[in-house]
């Protein structure tokens, strides 16, 4: 079981698995014993058979688009958002849609190539649970959550941008 | 000028000790180089040829006289003494160590500097007209724009990896354009639509490099108030669907040629549709408020100096010379800009000393209220000189290297550090603008030619913005060996344009004969009101082709 960061720094056993897209002629291998996040676009094909599984979310790569699940993100327990190279920002964009544009109101993860440095950005955007890459030092997550106290801009974690907030 | 309040001293702080901690995990092997990369470049440290390079912002290009003398101190107690002023209005030193830059940093956010995201693939430094808020012909003081751009722009959590760098430039005078905004990735165009109303003309996708383009106009009128959200929904479209495969294809240009301007524009306007009442919205309060930090600096009622200007250029050559080439009219009366070139043969341009840095921390103090500017052609400006002084301040700057008279001709030539110190470069630079400007010595015949802008780049990278030059040079690799590339009819004003490959390229000793081939062509064939550029467009390429190659 990978440990997975809350927002607050603080670390947990978590159980989701992340079910890879599958090659052509293959079909999704979803384990039974545990709950999983599939690929998004197939779980809305499968939507009659997935809607109301709290054990199904789903994961987005970088390069997929959030707005195919626009109306549905609150019917996903969790949603992952995979940066495939820490370097790939696609998936800050992602996370801002999702929770402005869409409204989702239920857990978003950063899976993939998430660094300790990175961190911070990722939950100025949206996301609140993280799996770190399995080589990094996790005891440093809190430290690099929270470099800064404050940020210029508006943000999920704010939406006051310092302009407004020195306007008093 | 911009004052920092306790949120950006806090920023400011919590970046450096962020910093420090990132160098201290790449130097005990915790981040790999290629996970420390980013993290370096965003904080302005390149490894270069010889040693990091460290580039450190200068917003917009403003500079206070303490600013300078800090940096003055910086270059002699981590570096060699000297340090580089850039196209970019930025500064950059040569031989930092590592281990240093978070002390540096440290020194410089005592003085309200920083270098961050001076490079790297994020949102960069934005840049503006060195004469801002001086000139009478601006629509509006474009500095508070810029500030706000700077603000919002700094550590934004969604923009801070990028496919490629992004630059902003923003330019407020209808005649001219001093900071370029054409070859950015975002120019912005102040401009009064037709109920005079202020607001931006949006250019987006212009740029140099592998595939120069010339930016297109997106939106011919955007209300200032929407300024961010248009720019975030510019970002992310960019972010979201910018190339990421090919490094030589990730800048937006590519995106807008791909999608077409107005296939572009569409994209944008969608998306700004959803964000442009949201928080980010600017308010006029902030606005004011910016503004604020802007003020005029206390200005005597003065009257032109103009007889007695006449009768100290009557009775001085020099300084009548430097006065028709180095100023221009303030809005104020009694007042000059003065641009004190960094172009002197045989220094490279754009280098300073230590003591050069406190000598201009000097002449701001004593001439222009603690105030200079760094222009993209790599010079520096005192902004608020008194005319009744001038003729002091010209005998102060001539022994220190400051009194070329050559601004805007031939000699103000525009050069990237080259291969003398730049890691990417393929060929020398430095060398080649030595060599024209020792060709190109007397200042009659300079003078005579007019304004030509001769940019020279060492690689395709283009910090030398060859493309836009009016006379652009090369430099190029052909198996080991260097030559020189030149293209004429470039321009980065507001007749944007790329120059025109001229054929096959030269030796470098060949370098100051072929400029003056094509000086010579010009020199032939102008019409008495005509500029090198107003004669390249009428004659074409052809006639310069057959003078240097024949």
């Amino acid at each position: 079981m990978p440990d997975v960061i809350n927002a607050d720094g603080t670390v947990r056993q978590d159980e989701w698995v992340v079910v890879p897209r599958p090659e052509d002629g293959e079909s999704l291998d979803i384990p039974s014993d545990q709950p999983a996040l599939i690929p998004a676009d197939l779980w809305l094909a499968g939507y009659e058979h997935f809607t109301g599984n709290d054990r199904i979310g789903v994961w987005f790569d970088s390069h997929d688009e959030p707005e195919i699940i626009a109306d549905k993100v609150n019917e996903l327990p969790l949603i992952g958002v995979n940066f495939p190279r820490f370097v790939d920002g696609r998936g800050y964009s992602i996370a801002r849609l999702l929770r402005e544009r869409f409204g989702y109101q239920n857990e978003l993860r950063a899976i993939g190539d998430v660094l300790l440095d990175q961190l911070q950005f990722m939950k100025r955007c949206g996301f609140d649970s993280y799996v770190l890459r399995a080589d990094k030092d996790i005891s440093q997550a809190a430290k690099c959550l929270n470099f800064f106290s404050q940020g210029y801009q508006a943000a999920t974690d704010t939406d006051l941008p310092l302009f407004r907030r020195r306007a008093g | 000028m911009y004052v920092y309040d306790e949120h950006d001293r806090q920023m400011a702080a919590e970046r450096v000790a962020q910093f420090r901690d990132q160098t201290r995990r790449a130097l005990a092997g915790e981040l790999s180089e290629e996970e420390f990369l980013p993290l370096r470049l965003q904080n302005g440290l390149y490894v270069q040829r010889h040693a990091p390079m460290l580039r450190i912002c200068v917003p917009y290009g403003m500079l206070r006289s303490d600013q300078l003398r800090r940096l003055a101190r910086i270059t002699r107690d981590y570096d060699k003494g000297y340090a580089h002023f850039t196209t970019r209005q930025n500064v950059q030193l040569n031989w930092p160590a590592l281990e240093d830059v978070p002390d540096i940093l440290a020194d410089l956010a005592e003085v309200e500097m920083h270098a961050n995201q001076t490079s790297g693939n994020c949102i960069r430094n934005t840049t503006t007209d060195q004469f801002s808020g001086v000139q009478a012909d601006e629509i509006t003081d474009p500095r508070p724009y810029c500030e706000i751009i700077r603000q919002w722009s700094t550590f934004h959590p969604e923009f801070a990896f990028l496919p490629r760098k992004f630059k902003v430039a923003v330019n407020a005078s209808e005649k001219t354009d001093r900071a370029a905004i054409r070859i950015h990735d975002i120019g912005l165009q102040i401009v009064r639509n037709d109920a005079g109303e202020l607001g931006f003309r949006v250019h987006v996708g212009g740029g140099l490099g592998r595939t120069p383009m010339v930016g297109p106009v997106i939106r011919e009128f955007l209300p200032e108030l929407d300024l961010l959200t248009y720019l975030e929904a510019v970002l992310r479209v960019y972010n979201r669907y910018g190339r990421r495969d090919n490094k030589f294809k990730a800048r937006i240009k590519i995106l807008v040629k791909a999608l077409t301007p107005e296939g572009f524009a569409e994209k944008v306007e969608a998306e700004w549709a959803h964000i442009k009442d949201s928080p980010t919205r600017l308010t006029p309060g902030a606005i004011e408020r910016m503004k604020g930090f802007f003020t005029e600096p206390p200005y005597e009622a003065l009257d032109n100096a103009t007889d007695l200007l006449a009768r100290q250029r009557f009775e001085n050559r020099g300084f009548d010379q430097w006065l028709s080439h180095n100023l221009d009219v303030h809005k104020k009366p009694g007042y000059a800009i003065v641009t004190l070139t960094l172009k002197k043969t045989g220094t490279p341009p754009g280098d300073v000393t230590d003591q050069q840095l406190e000598q201009i921390a000097d002449l701001a103090d004593e001439f222009s209220f603690g105030e200079v500017r760094v222009t993209h052609h790599q010079n520096v400006v005192l902004a608020d000189v008194r005319q009744d002084r001038l003729l002091e301040l010209w005998e102060a700057v001539t022994p220190m290297g400051f009194g070329t008279a050559n601004l805007n001709t031939l000699t103000d030539i525009i050069c990237c550090p080259g291969g003398d110190y730049c890691a990417l470069a393929n060929a020398k630079s430095i060398p080649v603008a030595e060599a024209i400007q020792r060709r190109f010595e007397d200042l009659d015949y300079l003078y005579d030619l007019g304004n030509i802008d001769l940019n020279i780049s060492g690689c395709m990278n283009a910090c030398g913005h060859h493309h836009v030059g009016n006379i652009g040079v090369l430099g190029v690799d052909k198996k080991g060996e260097e030559f020189y590339q030149v293209s004429l009819g470039g321009s980065s004003h507001h007749d944007a344009d790329i120059g025109k490959i001229l054929g096959p390229s030269f030796a470098r000793e060949d370098m100051p004969e072929v400029i003056a081939k094509i000086i010579d062509v010009y020199v032939d064939q102008r019409t008495e009101e005509e500029e090198f550029l107003d004669t390249y467009r009428r004659i074409g390429i052809k006639p310069f082709k057959e003078r240097v190659y024949a």
